[in-house]
């Protein structure tokens, strides 16, 4: 040892020159070539299968795009996923805290509910709610002293809509009580014991340590669950609910267009879907950038945009 | 209160100064005994340091203090009063939620892995507590986290999220919350741990100041030269029982036990 590191290599002009001769070649990859090529092959052949065969018949398509039931029935569809969505976020909340719960029994009763609601298929869901008048002729409510306080038909209220709207935020919900559950979990446990450390009760360590935090991991599947609900209310057309789809069955079951209309269908249901996939790629960014770079401002505010947490002022 | 406090204090032979009061505690998990009858005095004002090897019992019996953990059996009491239980006609009855919530609240705790609240800004980790369980108005909460976080050097990163803190300043912003409290003891859970070596004297020193204006503290700790300079009393658990104590600086220098002069060598 000992020698001095020299600070600058000294390198033979010859030897430089070969140096900067070296240049990278790419391998060649020929199956992504040959796959490129199927691909284009395929995508013209659909494109001109589309164009060419008249059965599509894109100009029907689009004179029924704005049609007034067509518009009616996509309103009718939003309508039923906002309110699905808002009603299985409710409950599944409810049913995810009742499955992290000290009570067995609780946790025993949520863990059926999701079982059932997620093992039984949505279309049977909604038919069975549908026909609860075959079940339970009459709902009532009756105390004693106080004699019968109301008391309904069960048919004069279990309109189709309502019908609907019962079946699939109930079903939605056991999906969405997993999701929080997972959220709730991931949620390092030494928080709540620091939070009742401090002389927090449950209550409030739910509601303004772990929830909050949980948010993060619940939003981006909640994105995705808005998404598959807002198809999966099609099937309301089973019981007559006029959606999206059922105003244009009910046209092309008159007209016989029946591929113009689907299009149309589709053409909507993608719209949407779209805009959703925007709106969730945005919120999943909010979220995401909390972990990782400094932006206190964009945080809070969003969150108290979302009334979460931040400080009683 | 008080009548609660001194008539326990007259039945238990409780000295008038004590904060931490313990007579045979005693903690299963099943069939494994954890805690095999803990006996341990702390003065109110004094520092008690608890050192001993990994599964000794040393953390299990910090978290029985504040009832984090339920104890099996034995006697418990913390300024005089329990914490988790009512005494009527010899029995202890388990006291409601937000009783014992507020009892919690009056001891303070520090963890090792800090745990700040990480959706929470430093002032906002620091003001939660007292302004939603002791309903103290944000104002005055803010006024008063912002003395604590001078006190701990830290005022400067009052706007700033847990993770973009260093370990060491966590827990120094950890402390500062648990003071928000205004709590009467405070309970350390090994709180330099997880730190790099060159964190661990920042959190040490606003530890020894808290010592110095007069804090109760119950420390569990591998820091030995802290344990020396800071402790009024020293005590070695291994196995679930309380094998020596005394005064550190004699007990580190002359150790009577084997056991404790093994592992004193260890980590010294």
């Amino acid at each position: 040892m000992g020698a001095a590191h020299p600070t600058e290599m000294s390198i033979e002009q010859g030897a430089a020159a070969a140096v900067a001769r070296l240049t990278v070649v790419p391998q060649r990859r020929y199956g992504i070539w040959v796959g490129t090529a199927l691909a284009l092959l395929l995508a013209f052949l659909i494109i001109r299968a589309f164009a060419s065969n008249p059965a599509f018949a894109w100009g029907t398509a689009a004179g029924y795009l704005f049609h007034p039931s067509i518009i009616r029935g996509l309103a009718n569809t939003l309508i039923l996923t906002v309110v699905i969505m808002a009603l299985a976020i409710v409950i599944g909340t409810v049913i995810a805290i009742m499955r992290v719960s000290p009570s067995p029994v609780l946790r025993g009763f949520s863990g059926v509910y999701v079982w059932f609601f997620r093992g039984v298929p949505a279309l049977i869901q909604l038919i069975f709610w549908f026909n609860l008048s075959l079940l339970v002729r009459e709902v009532s409510l009756t105390l004693p002293f106080l004699g019968t306080i109301f008391s309904a038909r069960t048919n004069d209220f279990m309109t189709p809509f309502f019908s609907a709207v019962v079946a699939l935020s109930l079903c939605e919900a056991g999906y969405m009580a997993e999701i929080i559950r997972a959220g709730i979990k991931s949620v390092p446990s030494g928080q709540a014991e620091a939070a009742s450390a401090l002389g927090m009760p449950y209550r409030m360590i739910l509601k303004r340590i772990t929830l909050p935090q949980a948010m993060r991991f619940v939003l981006p599947p909640t994105g995705n669950e808005a998404i598959n609900l807002l198809k999966m209310t099609s099937l309301v057309t089973f019981i007559a609910v006029d959606d999206l789809f059922y105003s244009a069955q009910s046209i092309y079951a008159r007209t016989f267009e029946t591929i113009p209309l689907l299009i149309v269908v589709a053409f909507w249901y993608l719209a949407v879907v779209s805009i959703m996939s925007i709106g969730q790629h945005f919120l999943e960014r909010h979220f995401g950038r909390s972990d990782t770079s400094r932006s206190p401002l964009t945080m809070r505010t969003l969150r108290n945009a979302l009334g979460l947490a931040g400080v009683a002022r | 209160m008080s009548d609660v406090k001194s008539e326990n204090r007259a039945r238990f032979g409780v000295p008038a100064d004590s904060m931490v009061f313990a007579r045979g505690v005693r903690k299963s998990y099943g069939p494994l005994e954890v805690l095999k009858g803990i006996d341990l005095d702390v003065p109110a004002g004094s520092v008690a340091c608890i050192i001993g090897p990994s599964g000794s019992g040393k953390s299990t019996f910090l978290r029985c203090i504040n009832h984090l953990e339920k104890i099996s059996g034995g006697l418990l009491l913390v300024d005089g009063q329990f914490v988790g239980y009512d005494l009527r006609d010899d029995k202890l009855y388990e006291v409601k939620d937000d009783l014992l919530c507020r009892r919690r609240a009056e001891i303070g705790m520090l963890f090792q892995s800090f745990n700040l609240f990480s959706h929470m800004t430093v002032m906002e980790n620091l003001i939660e507590a007292p302004t939603q369980v002791r309903r103290i108005a944000p104002d005055q909460a803010k006024a008063e986290a912002e003395i604590l976080l001078k006190r701990v050097g830290l005022l400067d990163k009052i706007d700033r999220y847990p993770r973009e803190l260093s370990g060491g300043q966590q827990q120094r912003v950890a402390i500062a919350r648990a003071m928000a409290m205004k709590p009467k003891v405070l309970l350390f859970d090994e709180p330099t741990s997880a730190l790099d070596p060159e964190l661990v004297g920042e959190v040490l020193q606003v530890m020894r100041d808290l010592a110095e204006s007069g804090m109760t503290m119950v420390v569990v700790t591998h820091e030995i030269g802290f344990a020396r300079e800071i402790g009024d009393q020293l005590v070695f658990m291994d196995g679930g029982v309380i094998v020596e104590r005394g005064a550190p600086r004699e007990m580190i220098a002359d150790a009577q036990s084997p056991r404790t002069r093994e592992f004193l060598s260890r980590v010294l």
